[in-house]
C-alpha cells in the first residue's frame, strides 16, 4: 500500500484524462474503423485504470471488482463490433467510416 | 261542433290538394273540376255558416299545442272576429269564383290537376293566415301563400323567364318576412307572447309613441311591404304577371297581396301607438300609388297594366291605414277583391279568345265580339274608376274621406292618382274593346266568346263590384255603414287609441268633394275617350313611336325623356341588378376565389406543407456518417457534463 | 343495459360482417341489422319517456385507477341524436342497395364501426370515453372516403383526416387538463368534470381547445376548408353519414361538455366567438350562390346551416339550444334526403354539375316533388322541420342580441336564393341531351324519400315529442349555465 500512495492521485488523474481524451480525439479524427474501436478501447481503458486507481487509494474493494465488469463488456462489445466489421468488410470492402454512410435519408 | 266547421274550412282545400296532388296523373280531368273548386265552395259555405253563427264576441279555438317549450307557447289556434271573417268570406268566395273559371281556362293544359292542386293549397295556407289568432300561425300562412305564389307562377316551368319571375317573387316575399321575423320576436320579447288577444291587451295599457312600438310596426311593415308589393319591395309583381291568369286575379290582386293589408289592418293597436310607423306608412303608400299609376298608363301589356293598378290600389289601402281608416282600408281591399279579380278574369278571357295575345296594341274591337266579357269588363273599369253607385266609389270615397280630414296634401296627391286611375283603366278598356281591330287576320278570324265557366264567374263578379259597395254607404248618404259597424269591434281599441285623430269634416265639405272627385275622374274619362277612341289609335301610337325614337333633327326634348323613363319602368329592376344582384355574385366568387382558395386553405394547406418542408430539412441529419454520429454523441456528453457541474 | 345494446350491437356487427363473403348475404345482413339498431332506440324512447324521462344510465368501471369508467347514459339531447342515427343509418344502406359496391362486406362493416362510435359519443358520459368513440367514429369515415371515393380522394380523404384529428388532440389535452382540476378523486366522470375549479385564464384555453376541435369538427368558419372537397369525393353513403351525423359530432361535444365547463368565456367574452358562426352563414351562403356542382352546393349550404346552429349553441339560452337541438335532427334528415336526391340524379345523369343538367322535373316528376318537399324543410317553410329549429334558434339569439339575429336571419333569404336557383337550373326548363332520358323513381328508389318527407313534416307540424326530449336535454344544462 506504501508504494502505491508514494505516487499522488493528481498524477493519475492526469495520466487517464490525457489518455481519455487520446481516445476521444482517436474516436472524432480516424476513419478507420478498427482504430477507432480500439480508441474506444482505450478509453475504457483509462477510466479501468482510474477506478482502479481510486480504488486503492480510498481502501474500497468496489471499484476494483468494477473494473472486473468493465473488463467483461469490453470483451463482449469488441468481439461483436468485431464482427459486425468483419461482415461490413466481406460485402463493401472497405471499413472507412467516411464510405459506409448508407443508413441515412 | 263549431269546433268541427273551423277546422273544416282551411282543411278541405288542404285535403284538396293531397288527392288532386297525389293523384296528378291518374284523376280523370271532370273529377278533378269537382274536387279543385268544390272543396272551396264547401269552405265558403261554412264560412257563411260561420257568419251567421256569430254572436258579436269573437271566439278562439286551440286545436293542440303546435310548439311549447317554457316561455315560448303557440298553439295552433284559430281567432273568430268580424275581420277574419270577411277575410274568409272573401277568399272562399272569390276563390271559388276564380276556381271555376279555371276550369274553363285551363281545359287544354296537361298539368290540369296539379293547377287546382296548387291552388287548393294557396287557399289553405290564406285562411290559414286570416285565421289564426297569433302572429307565429299566420306566418305560416304567410310564408306558405309566398311558396303558393312560387309554385303558380312558375306553373309553365319550362319557360326560365317563368321561373325566373316566381324565383324573384318568392325572394322578394322572403326579404319581407326577415322584416316580419324579427317584428315577432321583438313582439315576443316585449310581450311574452304571440298571441294576439294577449299582445293587444298589453299594448292598449302602452304609451304611445315608445320606441320599441315603433320598431315592431315598422319590422312588420317591412313584411307587409314585401307581400303587398308597395316600394321598394313592389318589381315582383307585375313579373308574376307570368303566371296563369286565374293565379294573377286570385293570388295577385285579391287575396295574397292583400295579406300585408290585413296584417296591419289586424295589429291596428299597435300601428296607433307608433304615429312615425304611420307616417312611413302613409309617405311609402303615398309614393308607391303615384308611382305605380304612372308606369300603369304607359304599359302595353294587359295584365302589367292591371298588376301595376294592383299595386297602386294597394297603396290606396296602406294609405287609408296610415290615417287609421282601417274599416275603409278593408272595404276597399273587399271591393277591389271584386272589380281586380273581375279584370283579370276579363283579361284572361280576351287573352284566351285571342289565343295568347297580351298586348293591347293589337287589339281593339272586341265589343261584338266578345260581349259578355267586354260588358263585364266595363263594369269592372268603372268600379275600379269610382264612379257611381259601383262598389269602388264606396270605398275610394270612404278613403278619400277619411285621408282629407288628416291632411289635405295627401289627399290631393290621392285624388290625382284615382284621376290616373280611371284614365289607364279606360285606356286599357277602350284600346282593347273599342275601335277597330288591330291584330293579325288569322287572329281576328278566330275570336270567340269565352265558354260559359269562365262568363259566369264574370258575372257574378260583376254583380258584386256592381252592388257591393252597397254594404257600406256612409251616414252622409244616408245608409247603414253596415260593414263599419260589423268591423266596428274589431277596430275600436284602435280607432280610439289612435294619435292622429282625423279631423272631423263637415258634411257639406264631405259632399263637394265627392263631387269635385266625381267631376275629375269624369273629365279623365273623356279625355281617355278623346285620345283612344275618337283618334285613330295609329296616330296615338304614332305619336308615342316618334317620341321614342331618337329624333336626331329636333333633338330629344325633355318630354321624350321622361315617356321612355316612365316606359321602361324607371329602369328599377335594372338598378336593383346593379345595386343588388350583380354585387351579389362578384362578392360570391370573390370570396370564393380569394379567401376560401387564397386565404384560408391556403392557411390550412400550408400548415401540412410546412410540416413537410421542415421534416425535409431535418433529414439531413440523418447522413448516415458515423463520424458525426459520433461527434453529435461526444458533444451531447460533454454538455450534460458542464450542466450538471456548473448549474 | 339498453344503451349498453345499442352501443355493442353495431360493433358486432361490424366485426360479424367482416367475415361474411357473399355479397347480397352481406347487403341483407346490415340492412337487418341497422333495422334491429332501430327498433332497439324506439324501446329506448319508450322506455326514456315512461320512466319520467331518467336517464338510462349504464355504468361499469374500466380503468378505475386512471378515474375512467365506461359510463353511458341517455337524456333528452342524446335521444334525439341516438333516434336520429338509428333512422338514417338503415336509410343510408338501403340507398346502396342499387349500386356495385367492391368488397361490400367492409364498407357496411365500416359503416357499424361508424354507428358504434356515434353512438358512444352521444351516449358516454365519462370524458376519456368521450374521446376513444370521438376518434372511433373518425377512422372509417377516412376510409369509407379514401377506398369507395371519387377524384383525388387519397389526398382529400388525408387533409380531413389530419385537420380534424389534430382538432380532436386538442380536445384530448383539455379533457386531461381537465381531469388534473377535478375535485379529489380525479375521474373522467362528467359530473366531476363539471365540477372542475379553473382559473378564468385556465378557461380559456381549455375553451378554445374544445372549441377548436368542435368547430373543425361540425365545420365553423373559418375551420371548414376540408369540408366542401370531402363531401364531394366521399361516396354517397359517406357524405351522407358525414354530413348527416359527423357534423352533428361537433355541435353535440359542444353541448354536452364545452358549454357547461367554460360557459363564463361566453360571457365575458361578449359575443366574439358567436361572430365566427353567424359570419360563416353569410359567407358560405354567398359562395354557394356560385357552385356548380350540387354536392358542392349542398357542402356549403350545411356550414350556413350549421352556423347557424352553432350560433344558437353559443348565446346561453333556453331558446336557442332547444332550438339548436331540433335543427340538428332537422338538419340531418334534410340533407340525407338531398344527397339521396343527388344520388338519383346522379345515377340517371351522370353528372353532378348544374350547368349540365336540366328539365329533369319534366322527365321525373315525383323526383321533382320530393326534391322540392325536402328542399322546403331545408330553407325553412313553416310546417316543414327546418322552420321549428330555425325559429327558436333566431328568437334566442333576437333575446341576446338583435344585430346578430338580423344577420343570422339573412340565412332565410339566402338559402331560398341559393337553393331556388339551383333547383331551377336542374328541375325546371327544358331538358337537354344529358337529360333526356331520365326515368322517375321507382317504387324501391321511393321508400328512403318518403320516410324523410314523413320525418320533415312530422317534426314540422308536431313537433311536440320531439321539443319535450330537447327541453329536458336542455334543462339541465341551462341550469349549471344560471
Amino acid at each position: 500500500m506504501n508504494t502505491l500512495t508514494t505516487i499522488p492521485i493528481n498524477h493519475y488523474l492526469i495520466f487517464c484524462s490525457m489518455l481519455f481524451s487520446i481516445g476521444v480525439i482517436g474516436v472524432l479524427i480516424k476513419r478507420n474503423a478498427l482504430v477507432i474501436l480500439m480508441s474506444v478501447e482505450l478509453m475504457i481503458n483509462s477510466v479501468n485504470l482510474l477506478l482502479a486507481a481510486f480504488s486503492a487509494y480510498s481502501n474500497d474493494p468496489a471499484g476494483q471488482i468494477f473494473v472486473f465488469f468493465i473488463m467483461v463488456v469490453a470483451a463482449a462489445e469488441v468481439a461483436i463490433g468485431l464482427a459486425i466489421f468483419v461482415l461490413i468488410y466481406k460485402t463493401t470492402h472497405s471499413i472507412d467510416i467516411d464510405v459506409l454512410n448508407k443508413l441515412k435519408w | 261542433m263549431i269546433n268541427v266547421t273551423l277546422l273544416l274550412i282551411p282543411a278541405l282545400p288542404l285535403l284538396g290538394f293531397i288527392i288532386l296532388g297525389l293523384g296528378y296523373r291518374s284523376i280523370p280531368k271532370k273529377l278533378a273540376s269537382l274536387i279543385g273548386p268544390g272543396t272551396i265552395l264547401i269552405s265558403f259555405i261554412l264560412s257563411l255558416v260561420t257568419l251567421f253563427s256569430f254572436r258579436l264576441s269573437p271566439f278562439a279555438f286551440r286545436f293542440f299545442d303546435w310548439i311549447s317549450l317554457g316561455p315560448v307557447s303557440i298553439p295552433f289556434e284559430f281567432l273568430i272576429d268580424p275581420l277574419s271573417i270577411l277575410m274568409m268570406l272573401i277568399i272562399t268566395g272569390v276563390g271559388f269564383l276564380i276556381h271555376v273559371y279555371s276550369i274553363g281556362y285551363m281545359s287544354h293544359d296537361k298539368g290540369f290537376n296539379r293547377f287546382f292542386a296548387y291552388m287548393n293549397l294557396f287557399i289553405f295556407f290564406m285562411l290559414i293566415l286570416v285565421m289564426s289568432a297569433n302572429y307565429a300561425v299566420m306566418f305560416i300562412g304567410w310564408e306558405g301563400v309566398g311558396l303558393c305564389s312560387y309554385l303558380l307562377i312558375g306553373f309553365w316551368f319550362k319557360n326560365q323567364q317563368f321561373n325566373n319571375a316566381a324565383k324573384k317573387a318568392f325572394i322578394m316575399n322572403r326579404i319581407g318576412d326577415l322584416g316580419f321575423l324579427l317584428g315577432m320576436f321583438l313582439i315576443f320579447t316585449t310581450f311574452r307572447s304571440f298571441s294576439y288577444q294577449a299582445v293587444f291587451a298589453l299594448a292598449k295599457t302602452m304609451s304611445p309613441g315608445s320606441e320599441t312600438m315603433v320598431a315592431i310596426t315598422l319590422l312588420l311593415f317591412v313584411g307587409a311591404v314585401g307581400k303587398s308589393a308597395q316600394i321598394p319591395l313592389y318589381t315582383w309583381l307585375p313579373d308574376a304577371m307570368a303566371g296563369p291568369t286565374p293565379v294573377s286575379a286570385l293570388i295577385h290582386a285579391a287575396t295574397m297581396v292583400t295579406a300585408g293589408v290585413y296584417m296591419v289592418a289586424r295589429s291596428g293597436v299597435l300601428y296607433v301607438l307608433a304615429p312615425v310607423t304611420m307616417e312611413v306608412m302613409g309617405i311609402t303608400a303615398l309614393a308607391t300609388m303615384l308611382l305605380a299609376a304612372t308606369i300603369a298608363i304607359f304599359q302595353n301589356d294587359i295584365k302589367k297594366v292591371l298588376a301595376y293598378s294592383t299595386i297602386s290600389q294597394l297603396g290606396y289601402m296602406f294609405l287609408a291605414l296610415s290615417v287609421g281608416a282601417f274599416t275603409g282600408a278593408m272595404f276597399h281591399l273587399m271591393t277591389h277583391a271584386f272589380f281586380k279579380a273581375l279584370l283579370f278574369l276579363g283579361a284572361g278571357s280576351v287573352i284566351h279568345a285571342l289565343e295568347g295575345e297580351q298586348d293591347i296594341r293589337k287589339m281593339g274591337g272586341l265589343k261584338n265580339a266578345l260581349p259578355k266579357t267586354y260588358w263585364t269588363f266595363l263594369v269592372g273599369t268603372l268600379a275600379i274608376a269610382g264612379l257611381p253607385p259601383l262598389s269602388g266609389f264606396f270605398s275610394k270615397d270612404e278613403i278619400l274621406g277619411n285621408v282629407f280630414g288628416s291632411s289635405l296634401p295627401l289627399w290631393v296627391v290621392a285624388v290625382g292618382v284615382s284621376m290616373m286611375t280611371a284614365f289607364y283603366m279606360f285606356r286599357l278598356l277602350f284600346l282593347t274593346f273599342a275601335g277597330k281591330n288591330r291584330g293579325s287576320d288569322p287572329q281576328s278570324l278566330k275570336i270567340h266568346e269565352s265558354p260559359s265557366v269562365m262568363t259566369i264567374p264574370l258575372f257574378i263578379l260583376a254583380i258584386l263590384a256592381f252592388f257591393g259597395g252597397f254594404l257600406n254607404i256612409p251616414e252622409i248618404m244616408g245608409g247603414s255603414g253596415m260593414l263599419k259597424e260589423f268591423l266596428a269591434p274589431v277596430f275600436a281599441d284602435a280607432v280610439r287609441l289612435n294619435q292622429l285623430q282625423p279631423h272631423h269634416v263637415a258634411a257639406r265639405l264631405e259632399w263637394s268633394n265627392m263631387v269635385v272627385v266625381l267631376l275629375l275622374v269624369l273629365l279623365m274619362v273623356y279625355v281617355a275617350y278623346r285620345r283612344f277612341v275618337k283618334r285613330e289609335p295609329e296616330t296615338v301610337f304614332g305619336e308615342a313611336k316618334m317620341s321614342t325614337q331618337m329624333n336626331i333633327e329636333i333633338g330629344a326634348n325633355n318630354r321624350n325623356f321622361f315617356i321612355r323613363l316612365i316606359e321602361n319602368k324607371f329602369y328599377v329592376d335594372e338598378v336593383y341588378d346593379y345595386l343588388f344582384v350583380r354585387p351579389a355574385l362578384r362578392i360570391s366568387d370573390a370570396l370564393h376565389k380569394f379567401i376560401e382558395e387564397r386565404f384560408i386553405d391556403r392557411i390550412v394547406n400550408g400548415t401540412g406543407t410546412l410540416v413537410v418542408r421542415f421534416s425535409n430539412g431535418i433529414r439531413y441529419l440523418q447522413s448516415g456518417h458515423v463520424g458525426m454520429y459520433l461527434f453529435f454523441m461526444i458533444l451531447g456528453i460533454l454538455l450534460i457534463l458542464f450542466i450538471n457541474i456548473f448549474l | 343495459m339498453l344503451t349498453f345494446i345499442l352501443i355493442f350491437l353495431p360493433l358486432l356487427a361490424a366485426t360479424g360482417l367482416f367475415f361474411v363473403k357473399e355479397e347480397k348475404w352481406a347487403r341483407n345482413l346490415a340492412f337487418a341489422m341497422a333495422l334491429v339498431e332501430f327498433g332497439i332506440s324506439i324501446a329506448a324512447l319508450v322506455q326514456y319517456f315512461l320512466y319520467c324521462h331518467c336517464h338510462l344510465l349504464f355504468r361499469l368501471d374500466w380503468l378505475a385507477s386512471y378515474g375512467i369508467s365506461l359510463k353511458f347514459g341517455i337524456d333528452g339531447l342524446s335521444m334525439l341524436m341516438v333516434l336520429l342515427t338509428t333512422f338514417l343509418v338503415p336509410i343510408i344502406i338501403y340507398t346502396t342497395f342499387g349500386q356495385k359496391i367492391d368488397r361490400t362486406a367492409s364498407f357496411y362493416s365500416l359503416i357499424f364501426l361508424m354507428q358504434a362510435g356515434l353512438m358512444g359519443v352521444f351516449t358516454a358520459f365519462d370524458g376519456m370515453v368521450f374521446y376513444i368513440f370521438w376518434e372511433l367514429a373518425l377512422i372509417p369515415a377516412y376510409f369509407i372516403a379514401a377506398f369507395w371515393g371519387g377524384k383525388d380522394r387519397i389526398r382529400i380523404t388525408f387533409k380531413f383526416f389530419a385537420y380534424t384529428f389534430s382538432g380532436s388532440l386538442l380536445m384530448l389535452v383539455a379533457i386531461i387538463f381537465l381531469y388534473f382540476r377535478t375535485p379529489l378523486p380525479h375521474l373522467f366522470d362528467h359530473i366531476w368534470l363539471y365540477a372542475s375549479n379553473l382559473t378564468p385564464g385556465e378557461q380559456i384555453w381549455v375553451f378554445l381547445a374544445f372549441f377548436i376541435a368542435f368547430a373543425i369538427k361540425v365545420p365553423i368558419f373559418p375551420f371548414h376548408t376540408w369540408q366542401p372537397d370531402t363531401y364531394v369525393t366521399a361516396p354517397y353513403p359517406g357524405s351522407m353519414l358525414l354530413g348527416g351525423l359527423m357534423s352533428k359530432m361537433g355541435l353535440f361535444g359542444m353541448i354536452r361538455w364545452m358549454i357547461p365547463i367554460t360557459y363564463s368565456v361566453l360571457n365575458t367574452t361578449n359575443g366574439l366567438f358567436i361572430i365566427l358562426p353567424v359570419t360563416g352563414i353569410v359567407y358560405a351562403s354567398l359562395i354557394a350562390i356560385r357552385q356548380d356542382d350540387l354536392k358542392r352546393l349542398i357542402a356549403y349550404s350545411s356550414i350556413a346551416h350549421l352556423g347557424l346552429v352553432a350560433a344558437g349553441i353559443m348565446v346561453l339560452n333556453a331558446q336557442a339550444m332547444q332550438g339548436a337541438m331540433i335543427q340538428m335532427v332537422s338538419h340531418g334528415i334534410n340533407i340525407v334526403g338531398l344527397f339521396i336526391i343527388i344520388q338519383y340524379i346522379e345515377t340517371r345523369t351522370k353528372t353532378t354539375s348544374i350547368s349540365e343538367l336540366g328539365g329533369i322535373a319534366i322527365k321525373a316528376p315525383r323526383l321533382a316533388a320530393f326534391f322540392m318537399i325536402i328542399l322546403l324543410g331545408s330553407i325553412a317553410l313553416p310546417l316543414t322541420n327546418g322552420f321549428v329549429g330555425e325559429f327558436l334558434i333566431l328568437l334566442g339569439i333576437f333575446k341576446y342580441n338583435m344585430v346578430f339575429a338580423a344577420v343570422a336571419g339573412l340565412t332565410i333569404i339566402f338559402s331560398a336564393v341559393y337553393m331556388l336557383w339551383m333547383y331551377q337550373r336542374v328541375m325546371l326548363g327544358n331538358t337537354n341531351a344529358v337529360t333526356e332520358q331520365v326515368s322517375d323513381l321507382s317504387w324501391k328508389e321511393m321508400i328512403p324519400l318518403i320516410a324523410i318527407v314523413i320525418m320533415v313534416f312530422w317534426i314540422g307540424i308536431f313537433p311536440g315529442m320531439f321539443m319535450k326530449m330537447a327541453e329536458n336535454g336542455v334543462g339541465q344544462i341551462i341550469g349549471i349555465i344560471k
